[in-house]
């Protein structure tokens, strides 16, 4: 495998212009919220760096990070990620299948050992020696723990690898976990979102490439230039929030007015996500402007958060059953309680020592 | 780790907290009910029924009469009572929740008055406070229980004020700590003073009738 050339070269190679690729720098740093100076600093830097080797490894998912990633409208950001890396192994998008594209992964691990980057999508199934899911008749656990060790950094892209997403969800029958579960000797960075958005990906990226590390991380490990405010803090409808003017259904006139989807299940008081400013679809909207509340997508356990649609202050829990349940056996008791002081009460009615006249004609 | 806790207080914890809340108060309510009063054979000179009923009412209203206790006491008291009661009935968080638990609804109010009725509820509740240390007669009657009640009732009413404005902390951690605030208070009020959210009207009811009974007008 030939040594991967520089960044500048390859991009020349595609056409694309020195303006093109000083814009996307201007974004990239406008995006991680670094200071007005570093855009020339990625340019400089970004045009040196030898497009790193990437081993992307897709375990239990649906394939939604891939095609999040891939649904790039170019000339965008996203689509220039691929060539600032060297995407030596994604079972999805290569070309190559079966032992051609093990053989792909297994060269790119022994060349590149301990300075490729490893992408994960998906959770990791352990339960009954996970069995759940396998590629060439490995595990996913087997194939993770093996290429985690020559990687210089792992990203878990979307929330199954970041936090075991929907097979972790309860009752979790394949005994799914998270990267981070596994792997405990490595940088990890945790790109959540069902799907993350692709251009958080591109800025953590750029961001590794150009200064060698990884991002500021968040205390669940996500880069908190893109997860460091919550949806509500950005929120476009915010003002009817604050206002209490709420939408009841997805068509009345609150709804067709924008008003606080809250009341509709919006969890975006409580998602840590870029979707309300870096938006969706080459910025054309998030889910909030599209009129559907937040699903709090970007954090963890949120499919055993409730219905989406139950607004947050819903229990989580059935409490109407249990409430019920609650009352007979108050009652129960009571009444037991009540019979044990009549008990008492008669008991001392009849061990009462009745005054006779004699009595008192004694004294 | 802040998701999964947030979810256990609006899931399991929620279930405990409701559970005995509501096993404490049925047992206890019905077990006053259930000591019942002897029957008096005296020839009633009025009814219990409106004797009784007319004192639950009247009762819950600030009057010459009562402030004879202090009017200090009853016109705080009277205000934390009240702003408690608004924002705990119409602000529409606590709408939502009464509608997803019990399948009643009802209007809001706008959040301006809810902010008020939060705030004065707040000063009320630091004032009463206030008054108990300063107070001689007060400070002597009062014991371990009515400074728990009070903390049980005012950490509620101050995190639920600080999730709306989110002062301090992030929106999730607020809603946690408001939410765990609010079980803590259901788990221990059946057992303490704080059962007289129902008890009260119990009493007011035996107070009634019994006057009412005597033909005493009320
Ligand atoms: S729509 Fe959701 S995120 Fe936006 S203000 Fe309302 S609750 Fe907050």
């Amino acid at each position: 495998m030939k040594e991967h050339e520089t960044l500048e070269q390859r991009l020349h190679e595609q056409g694309v212009s020195r303006r093109s690729f000083l814009k996307f720098c201007a974004a990239m740093a406008t995006m991680m919220a670094l200071p007005p100076g570093s855009a020339t600093a990625i340019a400089a830097a970004l045009a040196k760096v030898k497009r790193p080797s990437v081993i992307w490894l897709s375990f239990q998912e649906c394939t939604g990070c891939t095609e999040s990633l891939t649904r790039s409208h170019s000339p965008t950001l996203e689509s220039m990620i691929f060539d600032m890396v060297s995407l030596d192994y994604h079972h999805t998008l290569q070309a190559a299948s079966g032992f051609a594209a093990e053989q792909a992964r297994e060269d790119a691990m022994k060349e590149f050992n301990g300075k490729y980057l490893l992408l994960v999508d998906g959770s990791i199934p352990l339960k009954d020696g996970g069995v759940y899911s396998t590629i060439a008749g490995r595990t996913n656990l087997d194939l993770l723990e093996e290429a985690a060790k020559g990687a210089a950094a792992i990203v878990a892209v979307g929330s199954c690898a970041a936090f075991g997403g929907i097979p972790n969800a309860n009752p979790n029958p394949t005994g799914a976990v998270a990267v981070s579960d596994i792997i405990k000797d490595k940088p990890i960075i945790n790109i959540s979102g069902c799907p993350p958005i692709p251009a958080v990906i591109t800025g953590v990226l750029a961001h590794y490439l150009t200064f060698g590390a990884l991002p500021a991380l968040d205390n669940l490990g996500r880069p908190k230039a893109f997860y460091g405010e919550t949806i509500h803090d950005r929120c476009y409808r915010r003002p009817m929030y604050e206002q209490g003017k709420f939408a009841k259904t997805f068509d009345d006139e609150g709804a067709r007015n924008g008003w606080c989807l809250y009341e509709l299940g919006c969890k975006g008081p409580t998602t840590h996500n870029a979707c309300a400013t870096t938006k969706w679809n080459g910025g054309t909207g998030f889910p909030i402007e599209a009129g559907h509340g937040c699903i709090g997508c970007s954090e963890p356990k949120f499919w055993d958060a409730g219905s989406f649609y139950a607004p947050l202050p819903a229990p989580a829990a059935d409490v109407t059953t249990v409430a019920k349940a609650a009352v007979i056996a108050g009652a129960v008791a009571a009444v037991v309680a009540g019979a044990i002081d009549r008990g008492k009460k008669t008991k001392a009615q009849q061990s009462r020592e009745k005054l006779t006249v004699d009595d008192l004609k004694g004294e | 780790m802040e998701q999964e806790l947030l979810l256990w207080v609006r899931g399991t914890g929620l279930q405990i907290a409701a559970a005995v809340f509501v096993i404490g108060m049925v047992y206890r309510m019905l077990h006053i009910l259930m000591l019942g009063r002897k029957k008096s054979l005296a020839a009633p000179r009025g009814s219990e029924w409106s004797g009784g009923l007319r004192t639950m009412w009247k009762r819950s209203f600030v009057t010459t009469k009562l402030s004879a206790r202090g009017n200090f006491t009853v016109v705080a008291g009277f205000i934390f009572h009240i702003g408690f009661f608004i924002t705990l009935f119409f602000l529409t968080q606590h709408i939502d929740l009464f509608r997803a638990v019990l399948g009643l609804h009802w209007p809001a109010m706008p959040r301006g008055v809810i902010d008020m009725a939060a705030v004065l509820s707040i000063a009320a509740m630091v004032a009463l406070l206030v008054h108990r240390f300063i107070d001689p007669v007060k400070r002597l009657l009062s014991d371990y229980q009515d400074y728990l009640s009070w903390i049980l009732s005012f950490l509620p009413l101050l995190t639920g004020f600080m999730l709306l404005r989110e002062i301090g902390f992030e929106y999730i951690t607020l809603l946690t700590m408001h939410i765990a605030s609010v079980e803590l208070l259901l788990v221990i009020a059946p057992f303490t003073k704080l059962a007289h959210m129902f008890s009260t009207f119990i009493a007011r009811w035996y107070n009634g009738a019994v006057n009412g009974f005597k033909g005493i007008e009320i």
